[in-house]
């Protein structure tokens, strides 16, 4: 990691400012949030996926959403961006509430997610990806779709910020290949590019880094350092933890559903609940004794995962 | 051998009114299936309503022919809302299930014993036709030596050959711009569209319309051809044939479904003519063939010609294989 920059990029200064004096505790209040969630609960059958009390989302900053399998942070971005509907909850982007309100109209307010399966749209080239984020297009209505001056000028705007988008994203030898044909990284990187098409206040990315190979590893970090260079704030679930600590600003730890512990990268990270969290004991977030710990492994192998 | 005949029945298979039809339904079916990957097994229900709702309104309503053709076009519209609003939130299977059997029970309605006072049962309607065929333009027969037609097929094929022609503009323009974009996009990850802050529902709905009304042209071609409709011809082998047709000519082709359609009927008629014609000569024995089993066998022929075909052309006659190759999710 070559990181001889001396100066440290605006938007990491920025963030770093406003993250300063926010607690190191679940549920912290943040200076000024982008996003806002209070007790969203998703229940499979008996199985609570999700029991999230209070989370804040800081505006123009990196935040990474990490935890075991099974912590419920796939489930929580399928919540907030409309793909699923909890059981209980509420949450509010912008000032403006979301709950129950439609994964396509979530996209239009400013938060668009990616998947943790690449999503490229195999059979469409690179540039119609692309060209698909696009918002707001007079061509997407059926009747004026059949005539194409209504909607030409405003197809060549979007195909120009699609090239730039593909240009920054070094996928411009690729603008008229199948999305299909690409390899998993350039995949990850269309899905971004094209999320980037929308426009939003917020990206929400589902695992940018499963299935990339390490030389493209460093040039989506970069990608994603730079949407907070341009003011978008980034929210990431991911597993890898030296690039959660190599780029995020701040961390949100889940386990089993609830938002365990808060912090910045390194605090979390030696966060004894967080550990626990990854090595499997309970975590319920209270003391750390190991007779108490021992007692309630104990009690768990009687009782099995089902709580 | 006849070979007069054999080529003649074969060559009228390429530009009759059959052939129209099952092209109109075929480029319906594309925009539904190939474009957008909506499953729809029912696409003859979108015929069938079509050809009644101008039948019943004429013959048994004795409404003007116009305002039959205005009610069979929204019949198709109000068939693609019922069938969509329920289903078109599910799982793609879903379409299918709702759509196969809401086909078989319009067909069932048609030919019902309890409505046959408004739809004449199985039996059909006739004479709700004679508004179209007085407009005919030509008088005399077009003789061509070895096909002919009459003034009225002549007339049939006019105005299906301008149907097929306005609606493959209509489909070529739809789906080069943004909207057809969208619809593309849907048919490869609909959940990565709505990411987009795309209505997903909205436009696999407006494809169901649109799909449904092309297909319902051909329900009024068949129906005009045979100054007759019948409940039977709507039957779920029309909707095989249309897929079969769509999947030849090569799915999400503009041209696909026409040059499908034309091979598929060329094919079936050339076997069909030419296996009697053969048993007639004494070139296939009777103990392996009679007369009445060769109709049976040409469709057993054509059938084994398309799964060659799929196997070792899966794209159809248009398609590109390496998009076929590509995994579609």
């Amino acid at each position: 990691m070559a990181d001889d920059t001396t100066t440290v990029p605006p938007g990491v200064l920025k963030a770093r400012e406003a993250l300063k004096d926010v607690p190191h505790e679940p549920g912290a209040k943040k200076q000024d949030p982008i996003l806002v969630a209070d007790s969203v609960v998703r229940r499979f059958g008996g199985l609570t996926a999700v029991n999230v009390g209070h989370v804040e989302i800081q505006r123009g900053a990196i935040t990474a959403l990490i935890g075991p399998n099974g912590a419920g942070k796939t489930t929580f971005f399928n919540l907030l961006t409309g793909f699923d509907r909890p059981d209980e909850g509420k949450w509010e982007f912008n000032g403006k509430s979301l709950a129950g309100v439609a994964a396509h109209k979530v996209a239009r307010q400013g938060m668009v997610r990616t998947f943790q399966l690449t999503k490229a749209l195999s059979r469409l080239s690179v540039i119609d990806n692309m060209r698909l984020g696009g918002t707001g297009q007079k061509g997407e209505k059926f009747w004026a779709s059949l005539i194409p001056g209504i909607w030409s000028g405003q197809e060549k705007e979007i195909t120009e910020r699609a090239d730039e988008l593909l240009a920054r994203f070094k996928l411009d030898a690729k603008r008229e290949d199948f999305a299909g044909s690409l390899s998993g990284g350039q995949r990850k990187l269309l899905e971004m590019a094209r999320a980037l098409m929308v426009q939003p206040d917020m990206v929400m990315l589902d695992e940018p880094m499963a299935g990339v190979n390490p030389a493209l590893t460093q040039s989506l970090l970069g990608h994603v350092k730079s949407l907070r260079e341009d003011g978008m704030t980034v929210l990431f679930v991911e597993h890898d933890m030296d690039m959660v600590r190599d780029i995020s600003d701040w961390v949100i730890v889940m386990g089993q559903g609830q938002v365990i512990a808060e912090g910045t990268p390194d605090t979390v990270m030696a966060d004894p609940r967080v550990i626990d969290a990854y090595l499997g004991a309970h975590h319920d977030g209270t003391q750390h004794d190991p007779e108490a710990v021992a007692e309630e492994v104990a009690e768990e192998e009687g009782t099995t995962a089902d709580d | 051998m006849n070979w007069e005949l054999i080529f003649g029945v074969s060559l009228e298979s390429l530009f009759n009114a059959t052939m129209i039809a099952y092209a109109l339904a075929a480029i319906g079916l594309n925009v539904h299936f190939g474009y957008t990957g909506l499953l729809n097994f029912g696409q003859s229900a979108f015929l069938g309503v079509a050809a009644y709702g101008l039948a019943m309104a004429v013959a048994t309503f004795g409404a003007p022919f116009w305002l039959g053709l205005v009610i069979g076009l929204l019949g198709a519209v109000v068939l693609a809302l019922l069938l969509g609003i329920p289903t078109l939130r599910l799982r793609a299977d879903y379409l299918a299930i709702v759509t196969i059997a809401a086909a078989e029970i319009i067909r069932l309605l048609f030919r019902s014993v309890t409505l046959s006072e408004w739809t004449g049962g199985s039996d059909g309607l006739q004479r709700f036709s004679d508004d179209f065929y007085a407009m005919n333009p030509y008088s005399s027969t077009l003789d061509l030596g070895i096909v002919s037609w009459d003034n009225r097929e002549l007339w049939v094929m006019t105005v299906g050959w301008i149907l097929i022609a306005v609606s493959l503009v209509v489909v070529f323009l739809a789906m080069r711009s943004p909207w057809g974009r969208v619809i593309k996009a849907i048919r490869e990850d609909e959940d990565a569209v709505r990411s987009l802050g795309k209505n997903v529902v909205s436009y696999k709905m407006q494809s169901l319309i649109l799909g449904g009304v092309l297909g319902s042209l051909g329900g009024f071609v068949i129906a005009l051809s045979n100054a007759a409709v019948q409940p039977d011809t709507y039957g779920t082998e029309f909707t095989f044939y249309a897929y079969t047709i769509v999947i030849l000519g090569g799915a999400a082709r503009v041209f696909g479904p026409v040059i499908g359609s034309m091979i598929f009927w060329f094919l079936l008629a050339f076997i069909n003519a030419l296996l009697p014609e053969l048993i007639k000569n004494g070139y296939i024995p009777t103990w392996f063939m009679t007369p009445t089993q060769a109709g049976a066998v040409g469709y057993v022929l054509v059938g084994l010609g398309l799964i060659l075909l799929l196997v070792f052309r899966p794209q159809g006659i248009f398609g590109d294989k390496k998009e076929v190759m590509l995994d579609g999710r």
